[in-house]
């Protein structure tokens, strides 16, 4: 699904990503563990296609295409999905519309006709009840004067709409108090095939009692340091990055 | 095929990013020669049948306009024009006698009107609009008219109401609009060509949306719009303009005289979707929009509302007012201009407070693309009679690329302690981040640009009558195509 090889990447002239190697295979789920500044959120960025990032070397495969050669919209459109650790709020646009634009978007990308009012109405509501998601929230203006736990269901919401290849998560569990935590999992899980990926960004081990990782990494100056399977969150939650990047 | 379907499809089988309206109708035309003076002033009237009492309105108003200077305060740098360089007059031939029903135009004005999109023929009229559309300076075709006239409402074009209603012709033209207020509304009142002329009678709420396309078809011919709407006493009238015209190199001259009159209880509802040729991407060509548009809220609770979309035109120069001299009354001003390119926009409004009790409300959204400027002009004036007057106004640009220019420039006078005006005004980029999340759900850059300017204006869009707030979302994401790398 997705192979990273040697990828070095710096944001003006300082070097972020120092040589990561990562390959998640289709039905894996996939866990990122670093301190602050290890490069996380840098790594979704550059796979989802933000500018600004520089890649100095490396490549990255995504479904036997080129990911770096693919626009923002192209990656998108192929099944790439980030789960956004602040979601953008947009004025004046309404939640189900812009889940409308997306969805359209997409069918439109792989030569779809556009979904219909009716059958786009009852996936949107199959899906929020799902996700504990009142419809009338959807009605309201995109993330605006949504709380933090609302942005990120809403966000789990557009995933689960939008049925990715490959979601990124990013630091979704920030923000969110044990009820949303567990809603948000659930979503997650529900959605979990042995046709989809999953790489779910996170300081804390915490989301992980929710949504079980096959392998677990740990991030630390730009480098995956540690890879092991879900044991290695306990152990990291015991012992502190620190000490077990030390140990690497 | 309902009008508003149809719309939508004609909308959504534009092309890239050229103007769609670039077509032109090849007609064999009658046109006096080039030049402005008193012989064609004369033709003009003349051609149209006009009363003594016209012309003579109209050769006072060519002496006015002789003296005046161009207007000079706007933000915008605007060719010397050559008005002795330009045709004044254009017909059709085949309209020369008036054609008795839609079955005697000629074919090519009903392709063209169908290119654009307007439902002439009657079955197709069943949505609720009512069209008097306006092709080059003669009005072709008023439908709807005799349900209308059942009401007792007069809609049809300017010129058969001077000779079928000269009563009201007589005592409201000029009267919001002096023909001494600036040059261009003396230029349009000495050589103004067509436009509607609405009445509404007493306790008539006008059932349907009533409508006029105009556009500019001749090559090198001015079009002088002249409206006027009466809404009588305790009536109600929403009206709706919509504009386009064919590409040409050559800039083309647009100065349009809107007058409304709102009686007490009176309620008028003003939109325009403009989309006039802007010009190419280096400035060529292009339409000069120079148009003077002002209700009078004469009598008490009237309420006159503007709501404008401009999108087109090379440059535009326009400021819908309100004067609110009934006590009680409203004036509101909805707009959004776009400009993209090499285009310029210098618009916003003027609220003057008279009667008591009065209030405004103007909502104002500048976006500004490519090496475009825009400016918001807009005065809030409280005379001393005006007790208790209340105006807000909100004025927010929104800049798109960093070659572009927005302006803002609110004028507040007030000469009373007890009024209050409040004066909001935000300036912001279009957000990096907010483009990257909507490509992130899977939408190209000139949809997310789409999305978020829509999101943007959507306060003014709501305004609009439902059937044309599909076609104004669509313009406004369409004049911003190419604007981001």
């Amino acid at each position: 699904m997705l192979e990273i090889k040697n990828l070095h990447v710096s944001i003006e002239e300082k070097k972020i990503i120092k040589g990561l190697n990562l390959t998640i295979n289709k039905g894996e789920v996939h866990a990122l563990m670093g301190p602050n500044g290890s490069g996380k959120s840098t790594l979704s960025y550059v796979l989802s296609g933000k500018d600004k990032y520089e890649i100095d070397n490396g490549t990255i495969e995504y479904n036997e295409k080129n990911l770096l050669e693919l626009d923002v919209d192209e990656r998108a459109n192929e099944g790439l999905f980030l789960a956004f650790q602040y979601p953008m709020e947009i004025p004046g646009v309404q939640t189900s519309f812009f889940l409308k634009t997306a969805i359209n978007s997409k069918r439109k990308y792989l030569g779809q006709s556009e979904m219909d009012a009716l059958e786009f109405a009852k996936l949107m509501k199959s899906k929020a009840e799902e996700l504990n998601i009142n419809t009338e929230m959807l009605k309201r203006d995109l993330n605006v004067n949504y709380s933090g736990g609302e942005k990120k269901k809403q966000e789990i919401l557009q995933m689960s709409m939008l049925s990715p290849k490959m979601a990124i998560l990013d630091e979704t569990d920030s923000g969110l108090d044990i009820d949303a935590l567990r809603i948000v999992s659930e979503g997650v899980n529900k959605l979990k095939s042995k046709e989809n990926s999953f790489l779910v960004i996170t300081h804390y081990q915490r989301l992980l009692n929710y949504i079980k990782p096959d392998f677990v990494h740990i991030i630390a100056d730009g480098r995956i340091v540690k890879s092991g399977d879900y044991s290695l969150a306990l152990e990291l939650e015991e012992k502190g990055y620190e000490e077990i990047s030390k140990s690497a | 095929m309902a009008a508003t379907e149809q719309t939508i499809k004609q909308v959504n089988t534009l092309g890239d990013t050229d103007y769609k309206y670039g077509f032109s109708t090849e007609l064999d035309e009658i046109r006096p020669p080039k030049g402005l003076n008193e012989d064609i002033i004369k033709f003009i009237s003349a051609q149209k049948d006009e009363p003594e009492w016209m012309l003579d309105w109209r050769l006072n108003a060519f002496k006015v306009f002789n003296k005046l200077p161009k207007p000079e305060w706007a933000k915008l740098n605007i060719p010397e024009i050559d008005y002795q360089d330009c045709y004044y007059y254009s017909i059709p031939k085949s309209l020369k006698d008036k054609p008795k029903s839609l079955d005697e135009i000629d074919p090519e004005i009903i392709k063209t009107y169908e290119k654009l999109g307007i439902p002439l023929k009657e079955q197709k009229m069943l949505s609720g609009i009512a069209v008097d559309a306006v092709f080059d300076s003669v009005s072709v075709a008023t439908t709807y008219k005799k349900q209308l006239s059942d009401l007792g409402i007069v809609f049809c074009s300017i010129s058969e109401a001077v000779k079928t209603h000269p009563d009201l012709v007589k005592k409201y033209l000029g009267s919001v609009i002096p023909v001494s207020d600036h040059s261009f509304a003396a230029l349009n009142s000495a050589v103004f060509t067509d436009g509607s002329f609405i009445y509404i009678p007493e306790g008539v709420r006008c059932p349907v949306e009533l409508s006029t396309y105009f556009r500019i078809n001749a090559m090198n011919t001015g079009q002088f719009e002249r409206t006027l709407i009466i809404a009588d006493k305790d009536s109600y009238v929403s009206y709706l303009e919509g504009c386009t015209a064919p590409m040409r190199d050559e800039n083309q001259l647009h100065a349009a005289n809107v007058e409304l009159v709102a009686l007490d209880n009176a309620e008028i509802k003003y939109s325009t979707v403009q989309n006039w040729y802007p010009g190419d991407k280096e400035g060529k060509g292009g339409i000069y929009n120079f148009v003077t548009k002002r209700g009078a809220c004469r009598g008490k609770n009237s309420k006159i509302s503007w709501t404008q979309v401009e999108t087109g035109s090379a440059i535009t120069w326009k400021y819908p007012s309100c004067i609110l001299q009934g006590d009680n009354s409203k004036g509101e001003f909805y707009s959004v201009a776009i400009t993209n390119n090499m285009q310029q926009a210098d618009t916003g409004t003027k609220m003057i407070h008279i009667g008591k009790n009065t209030s405004s409300k103007i909502i104002s959204k500048g976006i500004s693309a490519g090496k475009a400027n825009n400016t918001y002009r807009g005065l809030v004036n409280i005379l001393s009679k005006a007790k208790n007057a209340r105006n807000f106004t909100q004025c927010d640009s929104l800049l798109i690329g960093n070659k572009c220019g927005a302006h803002t420039v609110p004028y507040i006078e007030s000469s009373n302690s007890d009024s209050m005006v409040e004066h909001e005004a935000t300036t912001s980029k279009i957000n990096e981040d907010q483009l990257f999340y909507c490509q992130q759900r899977g939408l190209n850059s000139e949809d997310a640009v789409g999305l978020i300017v829509n999101g943007f204006c959507k306060e003014v869009l709501q305004h609009l009558p439902m059937e044309f707030a599909v076609e104004a979302q669509k313009l406004v994401a369409i004049s911003l195509e190419g604007s981001v790398g």
